[in-house]
């Protein structure tokens, strides 16, 4: 009798995952096709179950103007001087002309492409947010960010219903992405002021882009372009995930 | 061999999962850590704040390697920024990545093992105070605390460290008092858990080690 009881109880548990595993899979028939690895599948795990669990725009926690802290500049601090390309001579040329010669292309899976210049983003709706940049290698800090909404560029030209990622390339030679949920959240921004004023050269000028629901690394500088793309790109050797890091990383 | 002392298979299964992921997230842990070893309290903290303790861990402990800051603000004492000049240690890219791994199967295994161990009376029988089983009541507490206290706080705290998931559960940085506050006690209640492991095999070698492993693995 013990024995009888056990089984039907694994076969319960088994039966479970397996519709629990299907309903996944049947709602996200695509994920990044890149991800072969056991690791990679830990990471796909967590961006299923937070996609499946956790409401959809939810907004972090803001601060008040007496929480702004100290804030470390890391990775790539002036791509005019850490780059030596093509972009890096751009970029200095850029940072010569304060950036008014810098435009951001929005292309790729929309309806009208745009090109933006810096004021032609200053001109659209802003959003200010106080919020806790959080690194993956363990510090915060919490900063004061002006920028307009990633969904109002976005909307200004136009998704088409292909559209499922939104490519971000950069003056420090980088290519990464999001997903629309993040794309379209209300505090996803591009950022063109930090703590009251143009944001630093160290911080990511002229434009960076703030994705305040995942780690600081997708947070990217530098802006350069955005594509927007129906299908996911890894961005080969430029992006995170063929240098060993995760994508999705909202923890 | 007394009849208590052999552990049902269910048991065993778990305690070798617990395991697993209970090392797994020690080994990793550790390394993350390495990366920045400086705690703090609230909900901000990095290299150009105070930090409550800072641990010789690795050679990002104190490195020094940043140039000098710029005020935000008007006030010279207030916030600065300042850029980073030294190449860290850092294996975040895929230390993270199996730290949620070896998570995922800490969670999973965790609420199975708690889940049958309410329905067949596991706990009451061998944990509660009041048991009168195999344990002494030292050894049924402690076993009660890492499962219903270490446990919860260090997967909660864990959580907390998440922006997603306080998008969507303030509360939890409210519950402890920040990020870097969720961050400290995580790293705390993980030590006690190790202090845990460590009494634990002490005992099992002390009681027969060949004996008590052939139990927990093999059931015999």
């Amino acid at each position: 009798m013990e024995t009888k009881r056990l089984i039907t109880r694994r076969r319960a548990v088994i039966a479970g995952m397996a519709s629990v595993g299907g309903f996944l899979l049947a709602k996200y028939p695509k994920l990044p096709p890149t991800y072969g690895n056991l690791l990679r599948m830990g990471d796909n795990l967590t961006y299923v179950a937070h996609r499946t669990l956790l409401p959809g725009q939810s907004l972090v926690r803001e601060y008040a103007e007496s929480d702004i802290t100290s804030f470390p500049a890391v990775g790539t601090t002036n791509p005019g001087v850490t780059e030596k390309t093509d972009l890096g001579d751009q970029y200095r040329e850029l940072q010569r002309g304060a950036f008014s010669d810098w435009r951001l292309p929005v292309e790729g899976r929309v309806a009208s492409p745009r090109t933006f210049s810096l004021s032609d983003l200053k001109r659209l709706p802003s959003r200010t947010q106080i919020t806790r940049h959080t690194c993956e290698e363990g510090w915060t800090a919490i900063g004061r960010w002006t920028g307009v909404p990633l969904s109002v560029v976005l909307d200004a030209a136009g998704l088409l219903p292909s559209a499922r990622f939104i490519v971000f390339h950069t003056y420090d030679d980088g290519i990464d992405s999001i997903d629309l949920l993040d794309a379209l959240h209300p505090q996803t921004i591009l950022a063109y002021g930090m703590n009251g004023r143009d944001l630093p050269i160290a911080h990511g000028a002229p434009v960076r882009l703030r994705v305040e629901r995942q780690m600081g690394y997708k947070s990217v500088k530098y802006l350069q372009r955005i594509v927007v793309a129906d299908e996911f790109d890894d961005g080969g050797r430029h992006g995170n995930i063929q240098n060993g890091w995760a994508w999705y990383t909202g923890i | 061999m007394t009849s208590a002392a052999r552990h049902p298979r269910w048991v065993r299964i778990a305690h070798a999962l617990a395991a697993v992921s209970v090392l797994t997230l020690a080994f990793t842990g550790f390394m993350i850590l390495m990366v920045h070893p400086r705690l703090y309290w609230g909900d901000a903290g990095n290299d150009l704040t105070r930090p409550l303790v800072e641990l010789p861990i690795s050679r990002n402990y104190k490195h020094g390697g940043w140039d000098e800051g710029i005020a935000f603000f008007q006030s010279s004492s207030g916030p600065t920024s300042a850029s980073r000049t030294y190449d860290i240690f850092n294996q975040n890219g895929w230390g993270r990545s199996l730290h949620f791994l070896a998570a995922w199967g800490f969670l999973f295994t965790g609420i199975v093992y708690v889940a049958i161990g309410i329905s067949r009376g596991h706990f009451r029988a061998h944990m509660w105070p009041a048991a009168r089983g195999h344990y002494g009541l030292l050894q049924r507490s402690t076993y009660a605390a890492v499962v219903f206290a270490a446990a919860p706080l260090i997967v909660a705290t864990g959580l907390t460290m998440s922006p997603a998931v306080t998008a969507a559960v303030p509360a939890l940085l409210r519950l402890f008092g920040g990020y870097q506050s969720a961050r400290t006690i995580h790293f705390f209640s993980f030590v006690a858990l190790a202090l845990f492991v460590i009494g634990h095999i002490v005992m099992v070698v002390r009681s027969g080690f060949t004996r008590q492993v052939r139990a927990i693995t093999v059931g015999e």
